[in-house]
């Protein structure tokens, strides 16, 4: 087969499968953000914007991914490279850290509820141990602080899973005598991770990243279960426009600007771990 | 070779699922309400069961309004009759409603036939089943009543201290409210707390009534475990005692009462200057314009109505009839307590019974969100009273502006769009 | 004697590395399991022990919660619908998604770059906004309520991961390599099913199992798109955060067996061929 025509059939299939199924509701959504009844507006981009809990849940969507992701991050990367070295029960230590995977948002959000609630395990440990005289309230409106830190334990519990799977399998294709070669040069395992684990995971890194950032862009269900009202994102506003208050045209507003904002750090992250062409081992 | 199988045999598993659907001609109940595992059990097996091929599906909100505007806009359906509550039909446009005056059935309330009349001249919706909010208390919290106070004849004043004398015995505050994402706080606020104190919701929402109406508001928050902004079920703090004394729908309460009869008191609202403010909850079934079989979604329509489906819906679902009906004396502990405390709060004699919005159309949400974003700026955050009223008046007045809703009680009436004074 | 020392403390870090290293491995074990054993805990309680203080940290095996769902009319018909969407969605999204996979690794073409965010804005916007204009096609052309459809939009979801796992994998795969096999006689499609094939089933692995978990877990679309034909996340999630306590706990606990049966029967896969140097 022609060498240039070759790629575009390839891609065929799944562009013809998304305009489908992805692009044609996509655009009959995106046209009711520029319209309020008659012609074209950008009259829902002000109101969403002009809420006053826009810019509060605009800090509370960036703050969390920025404290979620790299922590998840360097945990998957840590997984992935301790499973990597394992000889014994690789497959038993992969399959628990893999099992937050098949847990889906609203019932990892009941999960730890019942953990940080106030009558839930942890106070039931705390004063089992007896740290406490009476179980605490932690989540509370006075406590900020740790409703955030519930959340991100949560978050990181939920979703380290995504990116572990993503580098281990990319880990596997690094070949042993890389690391062979290293040792005999006397290589610290530290300096044999950044050497070579590091750049020739660069294209697994690249995807696990990006799918990961963007995910942690649409963060809702943890959020609601442990948060309440105290923690409103992005996410959660979008579905209050829809279902709510019945304004489909400021819902799809306020996903575009979502959608906005994903584009723009995935092409960051794309930049900046940019895989060289023909990417060679 | 297994992969071949394997999409055969998913192949095949879908041809089968596909001739099943067809076999099928269930008249399909779409439906918001008695969503709790529980409760849809006993729908289907209790109160349907006597009503031929009925297919009860309860939905989350989203996907129950997603569905039926995919089928309307469509042109053609599944859904044969729809439940949801009074505001859910009200968003809706009359025109994809089936008018339902020949079915021959409705509620014994007058009022509730009119709200289902949607603004126009004939039944869109008919009325299906009734709650309300009361209040409810662990016993032991009872203890710390103040002086002279009677429990079904409290004041908010009462009730404040009475929260307050708990606070200080347990330790930590023990008042619950459901501020929480599923919550139905704005109900209070709109149903309670306002007619209570200024005898209106719409007309004096900025008014200097209103003001010491927040001001009360914040004196209970003080006395509010404040994790209630977690809470949308306050039948759970009464059981694990995160919360001894509560406000909340009467059938999200239930399960308390069903569970311990004997440690829970149910009890009516506080009263505040301008009476004892109340609201009904009012849930109707109605049949959309794209309905398959219009004759069994009618005959479905007229046996939810029925005195013997009506006693079984309050048995699996906790909301009481709104057709006339003796009620038997075998009811769950959780029915029988809820029903007193309704009769009292009703029969008191500062009663002061609100009604639901009407006329706001798909403006509902707008009207809530300006209630929770008050108690949300005021109480949480602390802002000043007086300047979130003002500022949220201006939201207020062009909902209404726009909506051109008439006032409803106990704002006084008003001769188009109800005014924000 | 130097030398005896040097080698003495060597082992000794060496042993103290191996230490950390296993207690690492153990404390992260239990990081993910200990909040599932207390979803356990819960499943296997009596109601009043799922609202008291403190809480049991050994389950007291009282089924009663677990026997209203095996009650629950219509469970198996809805579990059989799930596992058929899931299979059908995770045969369709590495059918579709891997040759896309394989073309942006291999190849520069125009528009590669739009292609690749395409997929990836895929999972950049809200699913249940789409969901709207997806239920009216499906009703007007009869995929409404049919497995299939529902299988269609959770490939859609499951699409982005298929696709990127796949090219993230193919660029770790030298091009040496299938030029080799080219050189030795085989086609472009041999040397693909021979060579790489066998390379890259960890990652097929991962998105197949990607796929299944989006599907299994997928609420919104599955609510909206079928009445008949639910899937069990469907018929049991939605109303779960609306139910008694010990129901939530006991209903979320049948949701995660299922998905955690099927990561354990795949995971081996995902270490089908442990590195080149093993081959």
């Amino acid at each position: 087969m022609n060498a240039r025509l070759l790629p575009y059939v390839l891609i065929l299939p799944v562009t013809l499968f998304l305009c489908l199924f992805f692009l044609y509701p996509f655009l009959l959504v995106s046209k009711q953000a520029f319209s309020t009844g008659a012609g074209f507006t950008l009259d829902n981009f002000r109101e969403v914007t002009g809420y006053w809990k826009f810019p509060i849940t605009m800090r509370n969507t960036l703050l969390l991914a920025a404290a979620v992701v790299p922590i998840q991050l360097a945990l998957a990367l840590l997984m992935a490279t301790m499973v990597n070295r394992m000889k014994k029960g690789r497959d038993l230590v992969l399959y628990v850290w893999t099992i937050p995977l098949g847990i889906s948002d609203l019932a990892a959000g009941i999960i730890w509820l019942a953990i940080f609630e106030q009558s839930g395990f942890l106070n039931s440990m705390m004063s089992g141990l007896g740290l406490v005289d009476k179980p605490v309230n932690l989540l509370t409106f006075q406590n900020p602080g740790i409703v955030f830190l519930a959340i991100m334990l949560a978050e990181i519990w939920r979703a380290t899973a995504i990116m572990l799977v993503i580098l281990v399998a990319g880990i596997g294709l690094i070949p042993k005598e890389y690391y062979e070669a290293a040792e005999v040069f006397g290589a610290s395992p530290w300096k044999r991770f950044l050497r070579i684990t590091l750049p020739l995971l660069r294209p697994s890194l690249q995807t696990a990243l990006v799918l990961r950032v963007i995910l942690a862009f649409e963060i809702f269900a943890v959020v609601a279960a442990l948060g309440g009202t105290l923690f409103p994102v992005l996410m959660g506003e979008t579905y209050a426009y829809q279902f709510d208050l019945l304004n489909s045209g400021a819902a799809a507003a306020l996903a575009l600007i979502i959608l906005a904002i994903s584009i723009a750090f995935t092409l960051i992250i794309l930049r900046v771990l940019r895989v060289p062409k023909g990417a060679t081992i | 070779m297994t992969l071949n199988s394997r999409i055969l045999g998913a192949a095949s598993g879908v041809a089968i699922a596909c001739t099943a659907f067809a076999a099928q001609a269930e008249v399909l109940f779409w439906s918001t309400q008695a969503k709790p595992v529980e409760e849809a059990q006993a729908m289907r097996e209790q109160v349907l069961a006597g009503a031929g091929a009925v297919d009860y599906q309860p939905n989350d909100g989203g996907p129950w309004l997603t569905r039926l505007q995919a089928e309307l806009q469509s042109g053609s359906g599944s859904i044969g009759v729809l439940g949801a509550l009074h505001g859910d039909f009200s968003a809706m446009n009359p025109d994809d409603l089936v008018d339902l005056d020949d079915v021959g059935v409705m509620s014994a309330s007058e009022t509730f036939n009119d709200l289902a009349k949607l603004g126009t001249d004939s039944m869109q919706y008919i009325p299906w089943m009734q709650a309300s909010y009361i209040m409810a208390a662990s016993k032991d919290a009872l203890q710390y009543l103040p002086d002279g106070a009677d429990v079904n004849a409290l004041t908010y004043d009462q009730l404040i201290e009475w929260a307050a004398n708990a606070h200080e015995a347990a330790g930590e505050p023990k008042f619950g409210f459901p501020a929480g994402p599923k919550g139905l706080k704005h109900r209070f606020f709109q149903g309670y707390l306002y007619p209570s104190f200024t005898n209106g919701v719409v007309r004096t929402f900025a008014s200097d009534e209103a003001v010491t109406a927040w001001e009360k508001m914040r004196e209970l928050w003080a006395h509010t475990n404040p994790a209630s902004t977690n809470f949308s079920f306050m039948q759970e703090q009464l059981l694990s005692g995160d919360a001894w004394i509560v406000f909340d729908h009467t059938s999200r309460l239930a399960q308390a009462f069903n569970e311990r009869p004997d440690d829970f008191v149910a009890f009516p609202a506080p009263a505040g200057p301008t009476g004892r403010g109340f609201m009904p909850v009012l849930a109707g079934v109605a049949i959309p314009r794209t309905a398959p079989d219009m004759g069994a979604a009618r005959a479905l329509v007229e046996y939810m109505l029925k005195p013997e489906t009506q006693i079984a819906t309050l048995r699996a679902t906790n909301f009481f009839p709104v057709v006339g009906v003796t009620l038997p004396d075998d009811l769950p502990p959780s029915v029988k307590a809820a029903g007193d405390a309704v009769a009292k709060m009703s029969a008191s004699a500062d009663a002061n019974p609100g009604l639901l919005p009407a006329g706001l159309g798909d403006k509902g949400g707008d009207f809530n969100r300006i209630f929770v974003d008050s108690f949300e700026r005021i109480v949480l955050a602390g802002q000043d009273i007086r300047a979130v009223l003002d500022d949220q008046k201006g939201r207020l007045a062009a909902i209404m502006e726009e909506t051109g809703a008439p006032c409803w009680a106990p704002d006084a009436p008003s001769d188009g769009a109800c005014p924000v004074e | 004697m130097t030398a005896v020392t040097t080698d003495a403390v060597t082992t000794d870090t060496r042993r103290a590395g191996r230490w950390v290293y296993g207690s690492a491995v153990v404390l992260l074990c239990a990081w993910v399991i200990v909040p599932l054993y207390f979803l356990l805990i819960n499943t296997l309680s009596a109601p009043d022990t799922v609202n008291s203080f403190p809480k049991p940290f050994i389950p007291e095996f009282d089924l009663g919660s677990l026997t209203f769902f095996a009650n629950f009319a219509g469970m198996l018909t809805a579990l059989k619908n799930s596992i058929l969407v899931a299979g059908l969605t995770m045969i369709m999204s590495i059918v579709i998604g891997a040759p896309a996979g394989y073309a942006l690794s291999r190849f520069d073409f125009r528009g590669k770059e739009l292609f690749r965010l395409l997929i990836l804005l895929t999972r950049a916007f809200p699913l249940p906004l789409l969901a709207l204009p997806l239920a009216v096609m499906f009703i007007q052309t009869g995929l409404d309520d049919t497995v299939f459809g529902l299988a269609l939009v959770h490939t859609t979801l499951a699409i982005p991961f298929a696709v990127l796992i796949t090219f993230a994998l193919f660029s770790g795969i030298p091009l040496e390599l299938e030029e080799a096999a080219w050189t030795l006689g085989c086609t472009r499609l041999t040397a693909f099913s021979k060579v790489v094939l066998p390379l890259i089933l960890p990652g097929i692995t991962a998105s197949a199992i990607f796929a299944f978990v989006i599907s299994w877990n997928e609420v919104f679309a599955a609510a909206v798109l079928t009445i008949e034909n639910r899937t069990l996340t469907a018929f049991l999630l939605q109303n779960l955060d609306t139910s008694p306590l010990h129901l939530k706990f006991a209903g979320g606990f049948i949701l995660v067996v299922p998905a955690l049966i099927f990561i354990f029967a795949v995971r081996k896969y995902l270490f089908a061929m442990w590195g080149i140097a093993n081959r």
